[in-house]
């Protein structure tokens, strides 16, 4: 069977930005994948717009103190950092509520997905809101550029700095977080370095720190200027002789491109295609623009084997729903329920490893509450379910006090749909071939639901009526859950 | 729906034996609906990092009162256990079950290398890994993995939440979240759903998966709320979240379900101020509802059967803080309930608080020996297959 344009494009836009809009929709039958994948990339070529919700605390509070030994004094006043810790928390929600409008309006729909991607890549959970949005710009910033350029601007970031204890890590008293996670999750993976090398490693990045302004500092008196061996090299490295060697061993490219191939492709990996790939990407000095063109200009990539079989994620669930059906939310509160209630909550992965993925979102309750999405966004249903407390967010707040005032306020409407534009979008289409061409438009499988079942459900009052019907109940099926 | 020949024939009974059976006689029918022998953990987990300290209390040990010179629980206001250990003065009816020789307290359990992050630290203990190892998997969810070859329903083990932990995901199989079995029944009785799922030819793995999880989520949709209405039981139980959930853990461990393991969760222990307060309030909520839940067991002869247990992503430091309040800590005591226990009390040393590790108490036993010994004694489990490494055994079972 040969897979249709419309199928080819639509797998495109899935795994490389958040699935289909509504008004590009009617043009996917006609156009090539080749055309689509060069648009892709130009709407992505713009410089990127910031996500900023919050200052630096260090400028914002301190009243014209400039120096970082003072402001660190200062930030130790208990009711500044309470002030503080609550304002991260509702700068996160923002963060997250920005983030997700991007991933769902934005053009720049190749960066925006590759940054979901490095999010959970380069995971990393910040206390503090000012830390965790300048690490989101490092990634947004170079999410199509090069992976050296980003490991080494992550790995310097006060927010992973902080979260991998690199702090702490002195010549005194070596730690060894950063070092450790950055071979086993950011470059190389287990099995291919030894524990000695991490404790070289971890010798290396002493003196990495940050200052009270969140820059990057090398305490040099904390750094270990001794002779190190690291991957059976002998010197007197330092933090960035250990990344650069990282990036030399081809394992790094192995182990990225392998990664990639599982999120964007096939969980299932052809290792010819990989292979190819990570020689490729070592060859062109790990530039994720050119792995990229790598893989969605192949032919293997259209194959119908790679489409339809990949469980959404969370986030791109709800991006895509609200890309095929635009909608004004009319209350953010339900978009952070909606992940909590599934599983991914932006800026919180549940450890330094990132999402699992595949079939690790579904179980049963997440599996139901997905399907009933459609049901809750469209017809205005209560949001009737209670998210597991978070202690390192909500600080021994009483749990149940805040999600009831939360359940409170998705009370009474989540979004309102503009229907016209998702009428519009099969306006020449003849009503024999609606039902046929809805599906095709909404799900991605081999698998599909037969007509005889949804003739049950699908209301036929009128064309509108048809439609929204037909839409609601194909998101409401496990076949929606794929890309 | 297919209803086993055992259940339609109490179904059937109950309706007539309600109308004709005299009363005296309607009390021999409750035993005899069990099974006994049929082995149930239920776990209870302290969200927030509950103070074990001010939980099971030295009340001889003078460093206690000197590093915690307002939160110190004194001796007099305590539940004396014996002449060096109290119960924290909101636990009136573990002092009971202690009394009566079904509860066991192990001091200092913990993990090497502690992390102090409340999310890391739950994954920690949820996943049975190292703290330095990244594992998907939680203990429980890898049980039903062993157990579990073939099984049509994941009512194996249950939790009563809205989203399930990762305690209770396994590789292949997962356990069941919900809230109340009515909630669940309802949700999950969408006509379109079932006729969809009714519809599925079985094809792409994936695809098959999802259909898989649905599909047995809704028997056992059905399967629960039948169940938890066999045996409405007449205890009552206290008004509050862990009333309801050990109400209906209670309705479903007297029917015939073959579920091994519940999960619920009491929070939040994050007691950075005004600590009293808010142990107290979750402490008497746990309390009442453990008091029911316990004596509804015994007068059905189940409370052999049933071990509870609780933990806690860590314990708290053990100076307290500026804000009457303690910090994020390291090693904690477990409780274990049950009829059926091999070994009552205070099971090890309390506490050394001559030995810290800066500020944090030292773990004495790793949890994973604990979780070793529920797999293998209780649930009959291959705990070495399930943790992946052999830990040695405990002996309160």
């Amino acid at each position: 069977m040969s897979v249709s344009n419309r199928t080819k494009n639509q797998h495109l836009l899935w795994r490389s930005a958040f699935g289909p809009m509504a008004e590009n929709v009617a043009s996917l039958d006609t156009m090539s994948p080749k055309i689509l994948w060069p648009l892709l990339v130009k709407t992505s070529a713009k410089p990127v717009v910031k996500i900023e919700v919050t200052k630096n605390p260090a400028d914002e509070y301190m009243m014209g103190v400039t120096d970082p030994k003072e402001i660190q004094k200062k930030l130790q006043d208990p009711a500044l950092r309470k002030k503080l810790r609550e304002q991260s928390r509702d700068d996160l929600k923002m963060m997250n509520i920005r983030w997700l409008e991007m991933m769902v309006n934005s053009e720049a729909q190749l960066r925006e997905k590759m940054s979901l991607f490095w999010h959970g890549h380069f995971a990393c959970r910040s206390q503090n809101s000012f830390f965790a949005q300048e690490l989101l710009q490092i990634i947004r910033t170079n999410a199509l550029g090069n992976f050296g350029d980003m490991l080494k601007a992550v790995s310097k970031s006060p927010a992973m700095l902080a979260f991998l204890n690199n702090q702490q890590n002195k010549k005194s008293h070596p730690n060894e977080n950063f070092a450790r996670e950055v071979m086993e999750l950011f470059t190389m993976s287990r099995g291919n370095y030894t524990e000695n090398d991490v404790k070289e490693a971890a010798r290396a990045f002493t003196g990495w720190g940050f200052n009270a302004k969140g820059e990057f500092m090398f305490r040099k008196n904390q750094h270990d200027t001794g002779s190190k061996t690291f991957l059976g090299k002998t010197g007197n490295f330092d933090g960035d002789d250990i990344l650069n060697m990282l990036l030399e061993d081809k394992q790094t490219a192995n182990y990225i491109s392998k990664k990639i191939y599982r999120y964007f492709v096939n969980e299932d990996v052809d290792e010819k295609n990989q292979q190819w790939l990570s020689s490729r990407f070592y060859i062109n000095n790990y530039d994720i623009s050119k792995l990229l063109e790598d893989i969605y200009s192949s032919d293997w990539f259209y194959e119908e084997k790679n489409i339809g079989n990949k469980i959404k994620s969370p986030v791109e669930l709800l991006a895509g729903i609200r890309r095929l059906l635009p909608m004004q939310m009319e209350n953010d509160q339900s978009q952070l329920l909606f992940q909590r209630g599934l599983g991914q909550v932006l800026f919180y992965p549940p450890n330094v490893a990132g999402w699992p993925g595949g079939k690790s979102w579904i179980d049963s309750s997440s599996l139901m509450l997905r399907l009933r999405i459609p049901q809750i966004l469209t017809a205005n249903e209560v949001m009737d379910i209670m998210p597991k407390a978070d202690d390192d967010v909500m600080m021994g707040q009483m749990m149940e006090a805040a999600a009831k005032k939360l359940r409170d306020t998705v009370k009474g409407g989540t979004a309102s749909i503009e229907w016209i534009a998702v009428n519009k979008i099969f306006e020449k289409t003849s009503r024999e071939k609606l039902l046929e061409n809805i599906a095709d438009t909404v799900l991605q499988t081999k698998s599909q639901v037969s007509n005889a079942v949804l003739d049950k459900y699908i209301n036929t009052a009128s064309r509108e009526n048809y439609i929204k019907s037909t839409v609601v109940n194909l998101m409401a099926t496990p076949e929606y859950q794929l890309c | 729906m297919v209803i086993k020949r055992k259940e339609f024939l109490q179904i059937g009974s109950l309706a007539t034996a309600s109308l004709m059976m005299p009363k005296f006689l309607k009390a021999f029918e409750k035993p005899m609906m069990v099974p006994p022998g049929n082995k149930v953990v239920v776990v209870i987990q302290f969200s927030g990092g509950n103070d074990g300290l001010n939980t099971v209390i030295p009340v001889r040990n003078d460093i206690y009162y000197r590093e915690r010179p307002k939160l110190g629980i004194v001796k007099d206001k305590s539940l004396l256990l014996t002449d060096e250990v109290g119960l924290n003065p909101a636990l009136e009816a573990f002092k009971g079950l202690y009394d009566d020789g079904s509860l066991a307290i192990m001091n200092s359990v913990g993990y090497p290398n502690p992390d102090r992050s409340h999310f890391r630290s739950m994954d920690i203990w949820h996943s049975a890994s190292e703290s330095n190892e990244y594992v998907n998997t939680g203990w429980l969810g890898r049980y039903l993995d062993a157990q579990c070859k073939g099984c049509d329903k994941p009512t194996q083990a249950m939790e009563l939440d809205d989203v399930l932990s990762l305690a209770l995901k396994g590789e292949e199989n997962k356990g069941l979240a919900f809230k109340d079995p009515k909630k669940l029944y309802n949700t999950s009785n969408g006509h379109f759903i079932k006729d969809v799922n009714a519809d599925h030819k079985p094809g792409e793995e994936t695809i098959d998966y999802l259909y898989k999880t649905m599909s047995a989520t809704l028997s056992s949709a059905d399967y629960i709320y039948q169940q938890s209405k066999v045996h409405p039981t007449s205890q009552t139980y206290p008004n509050t979240g862990m009333g309801k959930d050990l109400k209906t853990i209670a309705s479903l461990i007297m029917s015939d379900i073959n579920t091994k393991v519940y999960y619920v969760s009491l929070g939040s222990f994050d007691t950075h101020v005004n600590q009293d307060n808010q142990q107290k309030r979750l402490f008497t909520e746990l309390n009442d509802a453990v008091k029911a839940f316990t004596s509804d067991l015994k007068s059905n002869g189940r409370f052999n059967d049933v071990l509870m247990m609780t933990f806690s992503e860590f314990g708290r430091r053990v100076t307290q803080n500026a804000s009457n309040g303690t910090d994020h800590g390291t090693a904690n005591n477990m409780f274990f309930i049950s009829g059926g226990l091999k070994e009552k009390g205070v099971l090890n040393a309390m506490p050394d608080l001559t030995d810290l590790n800066d500020g944090d108490l030292k773990h004495k036993v790793d949890f994973k020996n604990v979780y070793a010994t529920v797999l293998n004694k209780w649930l009959a489990a291959d705990d070495k297959m399930i943790l992946g490494n052999k830990f040695s055994y405990l002996n309160f079972i």
